[in-house]
């Protein structure tokens, strides 16, 4: 608390600064809940279910957007997040299958995840391939070797991810459902938002990354590893990426099917821009993104558009183009991004 | 495009299918075997031949589709979502006026089609011109979005009555018919890519196109209106997969189904940079790809190897292909164009 009512060098107070700079997210989210409370009707049932479903919608997401975010901090479009999360989802859901423990799937995951970054990384950082190709290479594989090496009828023999009630939290109203009862990767994933923030802002090694992201040349005058941080940060973001792909697999479905990311990749990127590629605004972008999606529970509650089952699919990639056509030309990314670097 | 340049996708093509063998050995079958059934379901008769040419097509459009937008430095990951759009539209026209004669039924459900296809593939065109959402972004998700109003639009607006979800099928008079064993449709694919060859070569505005994809601020400053170019291309792009998709419907299938063509869009890129990026080239490139497609199932019945193994060969290809460092020690010269499309992003 001391750093929120602390005043900053310059007199201003730092909270009246973070709520003035956050304005238009407060407004969204207060329309966003007043929109929640009104269709449900003050109904508690129906408001835990939605925002439960927010939740468990956003977290996807939020994991892709930090596997984008850090390679494109560094300097390296990262398009194949949605091949990284299927490779990730189908090794975690194989090797969870055959030994029956979901832990070690869930590490599984994690590593091919950190495996198709390291592909990417040698690709478009070591042979200098452009960096759209090299991820559009990792979504093609993808598909590829999930699909030809999948056999159908395996089942996960422990069942599926449960979730973790924390306490006596688990038993508030409305909260304890939607924050304190949840499963791991989804505890998981809220502590590594702050986490990421942390390490980007305030961190010898955020601060190299940025610097490799805005200015690689200068980086590299100072001593800093160019290639080495870019290698390093597209495999620490594969890994994230890896966490999403076994959260698909293993928590939130139980089973793999084939080209089950669904396009969740993609949005991710979506939510990386809009939370203008930091952790802490992703994290609200893809709540956002969330909730567009648990509208459709929603929808089906209240009867409307039931026999149109196809429009409410549209919402979540409608929301995306919308999205960056109404705010990508006012963010901007890192500098060096789409280059590849050569010390010459 | 000299001997030498060529050498690069033949070698990337060889390389891919060599580790494709390892593959398939791994898994435990015979990599001879299963390469000898691929040939055999694609090209050992006229009728696999046929049925070659029939996979061809619509990967020749959804190749030139990529490629042309590549020449104005786009990214057009949208082929799948503008060919399904192309293809239902045609598929409408098709069946749903009668009494045409053939000399006007079937060439107005191509073009009907094709225009569709042409304002699904402006709109991220304008999206970046207006607004700078990239395109990569904007297409794939209008994939997902077109995929879902072709659904609603084969299982409500003109769906066929009965069970099955799917468009009635479509009058005679509006059919493309077959050469023999070939499918009509692929000589219209051919002239396309002769079309885009000469647009690009031979004219002013192919010219404005290639100088916008080289160095947009170049263009700019040289008086060339950008935005105008992007949206053009996207349409133009838009218009040759959404031709591709009416060809499919009108010369093929007979009618559109959902599920239709699933994965092209990403073909098309494969093709598009096996060609890198010509659009003549593009037509041996769709007819390898096509030839793996037809001969899929023929592998899977004889060799018991899944299909799939040539989605991975074209990942494959596409590594070898994209990657400068492997085209450069292979060409040992500066000559090697080098591939770009991640420089507009963000811009």
């Amino acid at each position: 608390m001391g750093l929120v009512m602390a005043d900053d060098a310059k007199g201003r107070n730092v909270l009246a600064a973070i709520l003035y700079r956050g304005r238009w997210w407060l407004v969204t989210g207060a329309l966003l809940v007043a929109f929640t409370l009104w269709t449900a009707e003050f109904h508690q049932a129906q408001t835990t279910a939605i925002l439960a479903s927010t939740l468990r919608h956003s977290t996807p997401l939020v994991l892709g957007a930090l596997c984008g975010m850090l390679g494109e901090r560094s300097g390296v479009i990262n398009i194949g997040i949605e091949g990284q999360m299927l490779m990730s989802a189908w090794a975690g859901f194989m090797v969870a299958s055959a030994t029956g423990d979901l832990l070690t799937g869930v590490v599984a995951g994690v590593a091919v995840g950190m495996l198709m970054g390291a592909v990417l990384a040698g690709i478009s950082v070591g042979l200098r391939g452009d960096q759209i190709i090299a991820g559009t290479v990792l979504n093609i594989a993808a598909i590829g070797i999930t699909s030809f090496f999948f056999t159908q009828g395996r089942t996960l023999p422990s069942g599926k991810i449960q979730p973790i009630r924390l306490g006596p939290l688990a038993d508030l109203p409305v909260a304890g459902r939607v924050l304190f009862s949840n499963k791991p990767i989804t505890y998981l994933t809220l502590l590594l938002v702050p986490v990421v923030w942390f390490g980007l802002f305030r961190t010898t090694w955020g601060l190299r990354t940025r610097a490799v992201g805005e200015h690689p040349s200068a980086a590299e005058t100072v001593g800093i590893s160019v290639v080495g941080m870019r290698y390093l940060n597209l495999i620490l973001g594969g890994g994230i990426a890896g966490l999403a792909g076994a959260y698909l697999s293993l928590e939130a479905v139980g089973s793999f099917e084939r080209g089950m990311t669904n396009g969740k990749g993609f949005v991710a990127l979506a939510v990386m821009i809009f939370g203008r590629w930091n952790p802490v605004g992703a994290w609200g972008a893809a709540l956002l993104f969330g909730y567009a999606s648990a509208v459709q529970t929603q929808f089906q509650f209240r009867d409307w558009l039931t026999s149109d089952p196809q429009f409410v699919g549209m919402i979540p990639f409608v929301v995306t183009i919308v999205v960056l056509a109404g705010f990508v030309g006012r963010a901007r990314p890192p500098a060096s991004i789409g280059q590849p670097y050569s010390r010459e | 495009m000299n001997i030498r340049s060529a050498l690069v996708p033949v070698l990337a093509v060889a390389l891919a299918i060599a580790v494709g063998a390892l593959i398939i050995a791994l898994s435990g079958s015979s990599p001879v075997d299963a390469y000898r059934a691929l040939i055999e379901g694609s090209l050992s008769d006229p009728k696999s031949i046929g049925r070659t040419l029939e996979k061809a097509t619509p990967l020749v459009m959804g190749g030139l589709a990529v490629a042309f937008a590549f020449k104005a430095g786009l990214f057009n990951i949208g082929g799948q979502g503008q060919l399904v759009v192309g293809a239902i539209i045609a598929g409408a026209v098709g069946y749903g006026i009668s009494d045409l004669p053939w000399i006007i039924h079937a060439p107005l459900a191509l073009l009907v089609g094709a225009l569709a296809g042409a304002a699904w593939g402006a709109i991220p065109g304008v999206l970046k011109a207006t607004r700078g959402a990239h395109e990569v972004i904007t297409t794939i998700m209008l994939n997902f979005v077109a995929l879902n109003l072709t659904d609603w639009l084969a299982s409500k607006v003109w769906r066929e009555p009965g069970v099955i979800v799917r468009t009635p099928r479509i009058e005679p008079s509006a059919e493309i018919p077959r050469w023999g064993e070939i499918p009509t449709g692929f000589f219209l694919a051919v002239v396309a890519a002769l079309a885009c060859w000469y647009l690009l070569r031979g004219t002013t505005f192919g010219f404005e196109i290639q100088s916008v994809g080289l160095n947009a601020d170049a263009a700019r400053y040289a008086g060339i209106s950008v935005r105008r170019i992007f949206v053009t291309t996207m349409a133009i792009s838009g218009m040759l997969a959404g031709l591709g998709g009416a060809i499919e419907t009108n010369g093929i299938v007979g009618r559109y189904e959902p599920g239709f063509n699933a994965g092209l869009g990403f073909e098309g890129i494969t093709i598009a940079l096996l060609a890198r990026t010509h659009p003549l080239g593009v037509i041996p490139a769709a007819i390898l790809i096509g030839a793996m497609q037809a001969g899929g199932s023929m592998m899977q019945f004889k060799a018991d190897v899944q299909p799939e193994i040539t989605k991975i060969i074209q990942a494959l290809i596409l590594v070898f292909v994209a990657t400068p460092i492997i085209v450069r020690w292979l060409l040992s010269k500066r000559e090697a164009d080098e591939l770009s499309v991640s420089s507009t992003w963000g811009s």
